[in-house]
């Protein structure tokens, strides 16, 4: 028998900063990451890829690759059983290249042998003939007619236009620009790694992978394996972070074609330089916006071009490329719009999910032309931004009417209210210069400025996509345990459903099963989506269980079921003095449900771009202060000071993690991070070339969350992954410009760009 | 594991034991060693030269990137993982009764103050924070962010890890 | 491929010999890349990081270092070094990250002998002697005569490259390097600048702005013209442009991926003006 428990302790239920359950296995090494699996008579498996950005495979011979000791396998696109192709969104991409490479590192075969190294003489064994065309790389040729289609689904993957209100208005002020927003990676730290075992057999795979939505790959799987999708097993192997590019498939398909080819398990893992061509970056794009406005700076219209760069293949340009064009607007009031959206299929690597999706890049436009509109009418940046703040109840230039809580004036004010922090020392020590441990400036040389950025960001899927959620919670003997197919890729949902089912259940033990497809799905770990969805669903399942608790309890202690509660861990009478700890309560039974939640439905855009296309949103502001040395173009960020519309915070710790993490992210494509295209070759695919912030990049950041529970939202939370990232970007390039007087209309901003 | 491609034998010493590795390829590096063949998946790949810290190991008491030691090179440096600093923490003794599981105060810390997220990166941090300790116990921040610029961290922008390595200065300073 | 541990140079000459096609391996910070990038497969290597004679350092009698090919980055960034080689400690503290420094050598810098090498604009600027051993014979070739190329030396496949050998100038010294990041980056450009009161003499080398370390002599004769290093306190800011003009001027820069040309000749001139204020303050 359990004694009952006094509520002296410590419960890490909703709101606390409960510990994430995988810690100590994490900060041990015990945790076991995709990549460190290892099994018995297990082989490599590895890929060979297209060293052409665009070329005509002429002929593929892999006698060679065969032959060598210790290979067991060597396949291509003919030895794909089901369909040759796959994609999130239309399914363009082969499995394996076998008449064009359409981008560099395309995969067009893929060995199994005995070792890493035997796989990597293999590769080099196979000879592929290639007729190398030129490429089609810029997106602007590419959409025109005139220009040679690269993909029998034509260059044009999507065109949307947007009319909403006058589209001849105009008014005081004019101000307009053309900006550039480069490729940036998502760079997680865990490279795509997976290991497949087949049925004995050969009748089904179970695959083991670091992915953020286990159901659609698995469709995916099926269909190219040609097997029944019950017989694709796919379990979440450990995730090293994902920020989108976990979202399409890479090694899946080859590793699960590997094994069932061999009948062994098969071990594939990406290194960092193939990660880079394994998997979908952030668009680049390039937006050309126009605002008109009163001369008090209220915005009148806004009208706007923008081209996203798809690359080679479908992927989800179709709803980044719409993200993007929604949100023109930023969180700002606007009556008036006209906007045309391209994306645009290149030779290009192809281009996909990353954290902001498509808002990011409407963001540094719209914030860029926020501080120029606000230099127009003389106003500030904090002023122009709440003279136009976005209010709940606002229609979008989609019609759709805003019904989200929309704290953006709130945000801009509290976050204004943060102190800036003090000017540099006269003594600083050189590591807190720009240029860093590279000693390049002196104390005079530095200038310092701050910026601004404000942004709105629509949460799940969207147009119609019924991205649903599944969870089960079963209650016994005191334990819930939770099953669910949610991706955890580092943002917390396994410390989160537990915090659910303990406030919920009044338990203190929750155990996490397996996360795989042997429950509905979960749809993805991506749009700022799990909280609301997955905590949803198992907020959902735990409710249930608890009205089935009760109801046993009413049952047994002859007590209307109607009357009963959970108070800490036990079920009380409201209205007597019965009370049994849940432990005791559900001894010896097992209640059991599952609950799926979806969120309300969305619409498609008609072809004015008019429609309620979008779920929900989230409000972010930045401020961001810089230091710059002037002369070489080098940049410090000193301090973000942020104020982000959470709706509710469900664990202090998590939330800030998330903040930080994403504001790391949003200043990386400010200032470093780019993949350089030459004529459809990546230069920089490695960690020397690809630039990372490190800890001595990190800003110092002050964030507050604003708590706003949102009536739509199952716990009351927004999602809060995308946000911190978004418009972190634009404050620091802002910043930049108020230290410098440069225009400085890309990102990221080189040092040349600020010097010469 | 067998293989066609190596016959390297030689003996390695991790963790305060001799570790024999057979039928290496001399190509691999000591952390392929360590994850493929010593049952040691602790520390990470995540670059392959040297440019993130995931695989940092000590070897003869430098903080080290596995991945660019030639393990068959490495015969004879005394070397320790993340799964060996337990047995190697001289902390211990003070936070032993603090701590609810076999993991050292900086472990700890990492994950009370939020550290961790999706992990990955976090072997790499732990190994390098415990030898940051080690030879400077109470690090101001600057050194703190230097000696951890090697050690790249994509989830968290490093509040958390700064504040995580603090908690451990300041416990270890009251505890003296 | 096989590999080889020897504890003496003595037994790596054997091994060299045995070998003559090996390649050699100090911290493993540039081979090991090249090897886990699939860009190399060498037949045969020797490790050197167990040679004891080759991890030490000692100040010679003639006012001179000899820094052994195998002592670490880390052990230049503090201590005896640091002071009298201050222009090297900062350049080490610039390589990579601490886990580069501790394995990291000026011996690997030299046997790569990549123009962004951090180490390598401070040994050109202080002149020094690289020192060559063969089972045979010993050499020492000025730093100058050494490196010939981008990542191509005078080093011949029997030679160990056992040090360096450079001068303690009474005058200021200084390294600093452009990267994108403020830590843990591949040089941009870089400049070494050190100051010799005794011959009244100003040497700076420029790093990743050409296929070697530049040593820009014309803009260091010309600087010498305009005022007495040697006794000098502070220097004129209109000389300090100019010298920072021509140093660029004597810069090759390149585009590639990591910057442009005309940032690259902009930066060293940059570099150059500062380091020289720095050593005589405006």
């Amino acid at each position: 028998m359990s004694t009952v428990k006094q509520d002296t302790r410590h419960r890490d239920i909703l709101g606390t900063s409960a510990l994430r359950p995988d810690g100590v296995a994490k900060v041990t090494g015990a945790f076991s990451f995709s990549s460190d699996m290892w099994a018995e008579n297990m082989l490599w498996g590895a890929t060979l890829r297209s060293p052409h950005p665009y070329a005509r495979i002429i002929s593929i011979d892999t006698t060679a690759a065969l032959l060598i000791s210790g290979v067991s396998a060597v396949i291509t696109a003919q030895d794909v059983p089901g369909k040759a192709t796959y994609g999130l969104i239309s399914a363009d991409q082969p499995v394996f290249a076998s008449d064009f490479v359409r981008y560099m590192g395309e995969p067009i075969a893929a060995v199994a042998a005995d070792h890493p190294e035997t796989c990597r003489r293999a590769l080099a064994a196979i000879i592929v003939n290639y007729e190398v065309l030129t490429p089609v790389v810029d997106p602007e040729l590419a959409m025109l007619a005139t220009t040679e289609q690269i993909h029998p689904d034509g260059n044009l993957i999507r065109h949307q236009h947007i009319l909403h209100g006058e589209a001849h208005i105009t008014s005081d002020i004019t101000v307009e620009g053309n900006y550039t927003i480069g490729m940036q990676d998502q760079a997680f730290l865990g490279l795509e790694a997976a290991m497949a075992f087949p049925d004995s057999g050969g009748n089904g795979v179970e695959l083991h992978i670091a992915t953020q939505w286990l159901h659609e790959d698995r469709g995916q799987i099926a269909a190219c394996l040609n097997l029944p999708e019950d017989s694709v097993r796919v379990v979440l192997g450990g995730v090293g972070g994902a920020f989108g590019a976990r979202e399409d498939i890479s090694l899946q398909v080859h590793c699960c074609l590997l094994a069932l080819r061999t009948g062994r398990p098969i071990k594939m893992q990406y290194s960092r330089e193939e990660s880079f061509f394994g998997h979908v970056h952030r668009h680049p794009a390039k937006i050309w916006m126009k605002h008109h406005a009163t001369k008090e700076g209220k915005i009148v219209k806004v009208e706007s071009r923008m081209v996203f760069d798809g690359g080679a293949y479908t992927s989800t340009s179709p709803a980044v490329l719409i993200n993007g064009i929604t949100h023109t607007q930023g969180p700002y009031q606007c009556d008036n719009a006209v906007v045309d959206g391209y994306a645009v299929r290149t030779n290009n690597p192809p281009c996909g999910a990353m954290r902001g999706f498509g808002v990011v890049q409407a963001c540094f436009a719209h914030e860029s032309q926020m501080d120029k509109l606000a230099h127009a009418c003389g106003l500030s940046p904090v002023e122009v931004r709440l003279i136009n703040a976005m209010h709940t109840g606002d229609k979008l230039i989609t019609g759709q009417v805003m019904e989200s809580v929309a704290p953006v004036e709130r945000c801009i004010r509290e976050t204004d209210l943060i102190p800036l922090p003090a000017p540099l020392a006269l003594d600083a020590n050189v590591l807190e210069f720009p240029g860093g441990s590279g000693r390049t400036a002196d104390r005079h040389n530095i200038v310092r400025g701050i910026g601004w950025g404000v942004s709105m960001k629509n949460l799940m899927y969207s147009e119609g996509f019924d991205d649903y959620a599944t969870a089960r919670c079963t209650l016994s003997n005191g334990i819930a345990s939770l099953k669910f197919a949610t991706s955890e890729v580092g943002q917390g949902f396994v410390t989160l459903a537990p915090q659910i089912a303990r406030s919920v259940l009044g338990v203190d033990d929750v155990v996490l099963e397996t996360s795989d497809t042997q429950i509905g799905s979960a749809g993805s770990t991506s749009a700022s989506r799990q909280t609301w969805m997955s905590g949803g669903a198992v907020d959902g399942a735990c409710r249930l269980v608890r009205e089935r608790l009760f109801e046993h309890v009413g049952r047994l202690h002859n007590i209307d079921p109607i009357r009963l509660m959970i108070e800490h861990t036990d079920v009380i009478d409201t209205i007597g003095t019965f009370r049994i700890s849940v432990t005791q309560a559900t001894q010896g039974i097992t209640l059991s449900e599952t609950f799926e939640h979806h969120h309300r439905k969305t619409e498609d855009l008609d072809e004015n771009g008019q429609g309620n296309c979008h779920v929900a949103f989230a409000f972010v502001a930045h401020r961001a202060v810089v230091d710059v040395d002037i002369e070489l173009g080098l940049v410090k960020v000193v301090q973000v000071a942020t104020a982000q519309d959470v709706g509710r915070v469900l664990n202090p710790l998590s939330a800030l993690g998330q903040l930080e993490g994403g504001i790391a992210q949003g200043l990386g494509l400010a200032v470093m991070e780019e993949i350089i295209l030459d004529n459809g070759r990546v230069k920089n695919p490695s960690f020397t070339d690809y630039l990372l912030p490190t800890a001595l990049d990190a800003p110092h950041v002050v964030a507050i969350m604003i708590e706003e529970p949102e009536p739509q939202a199952p716990l009351g939370a927004k999602g809060i992954g995308e946000p911190p990232c978004i418009s972190v970007t634009p404050a620091i390039v802002a910043a930049i410009r108020a230290a410098t007087g440069k225009a400085l209309s890309r990102v990221p901003v080189r040092p040349q760009d600020i010097c010469l | 594991m067998n293989n066609s491609i190596g016959n390297e034998m030689y003996t390695l010493h991790i963790n305060g034991q001799d570790r024999p590795v057979k039928d290496a390829w001399v190509g691999e590096s000591l952390l392929y060693v360590l994850r493929e063949r010593l049952e040691l998946p602790g520390a990470k790949g995540a670059c392959e030269q040297g440019e993130c810290g995931s695989c940092t190991v000590i070897m003869d008491g430098d903080a080290v990137c596995s991945c660019l030691v030639m393990a068959a090179t490495a015969v004879g440096a005394d070397i320790v993982t993340v799964e060996g600093l337990i047995e190697n923490d001289p902390s211990m003794a003070v936070t032993a009764q603090t701590i609810t599981s076999q993991i050292t105060d900086v472990q700890q810390a990492f994950i009370e103050e939020g550290g961790v997220q999706c992990g990955f990166c976090t072997p790499g941090l732990i190994v390098a924070v415990h030898h940051l300790l080690e030879k400077n116990p109470e690090p101001t921040e600057l050194q703190v962010k230097e000696s951890i610029s090697g050690n790249i961290c994509r989830c968290t922008g490093y509040g958390r890890i700064f504040a995580a390595v603090e908690a451990v200065v300041q416990v270890r300073k009251a505890s003296r | 491929m096989t590999v080889a541990v020897p504890l003496s140079l003595a037994e790596a000459f054997d091994e060299l010999s045995r070998t003559p096609d090996a390649r050699l391996i100090q911290g493993g910070t540039d081979l090991m890349v090249e090897i886990n990038f699939n860009h190399v497969k060498p037949a045969n290597v020797i490790a050197l990081r167990r040679i004891k004679e080759l991890r030490t350092w000692h100040v010679n009698s003639n006012n001179t270092i000899t820094i052994g090919s195998g002592v670490p980055y880390q052990e230049m960034e503090t201590g005896q070094l640091k002071e009298l080689l201050p222009a090297l400690a900062e350049a080490a503290r610039t390589v990579g990250s601490p886990q580069i420094r501790a394995a990291g050598t000026l011996g690997g810098n030299l046997g790569t002998c990549s123009p962004a090498g951090d180490g390598l604009p401070v040994l050109f600027a202080l002149d020094a002697i690289v020192h060559l051993q063969s089972l045979e014979s010993s050499r020492d070739l000025s730093i100058h005569d050494f490196m010939l190329g981008v990542k191509r030396n005078a080093r011949t496949a029997n030679e160990i490259i056992t040090g360096v050998t450079v001068p303690v100038l009474d005058g200021w010294q200084g390294y600093a390097k452009v990267g994108v990041r403020n830590a843990m980056v591949i040089s941009v450009a870089s400049a070494c600048l050190a100051v010799d009161k005794k011959s009244n003499s100003v040497r700076i080398a420029l790093g990743a702005v050409g296929p070697t370390i530049i040593r820009c002599r014309d803009a260091e004769s010309w600087l010498v013209q305009q005022f007495d290093l040697s006794i000098a306190t502070s220097i004129d800011p209109a000389i300090a442009l100019e010298f920072g003009r021509r140093v660029a001027l004597e810069s090759k820069p390149i585009d590639d991926h990591r910057s442009t040309a005309d940032y690259r000749r902009h930066a060293v001139g940059v570099l150059a003006k500062r380091l020289i204020t720095r050593a005589y303050p405006s």
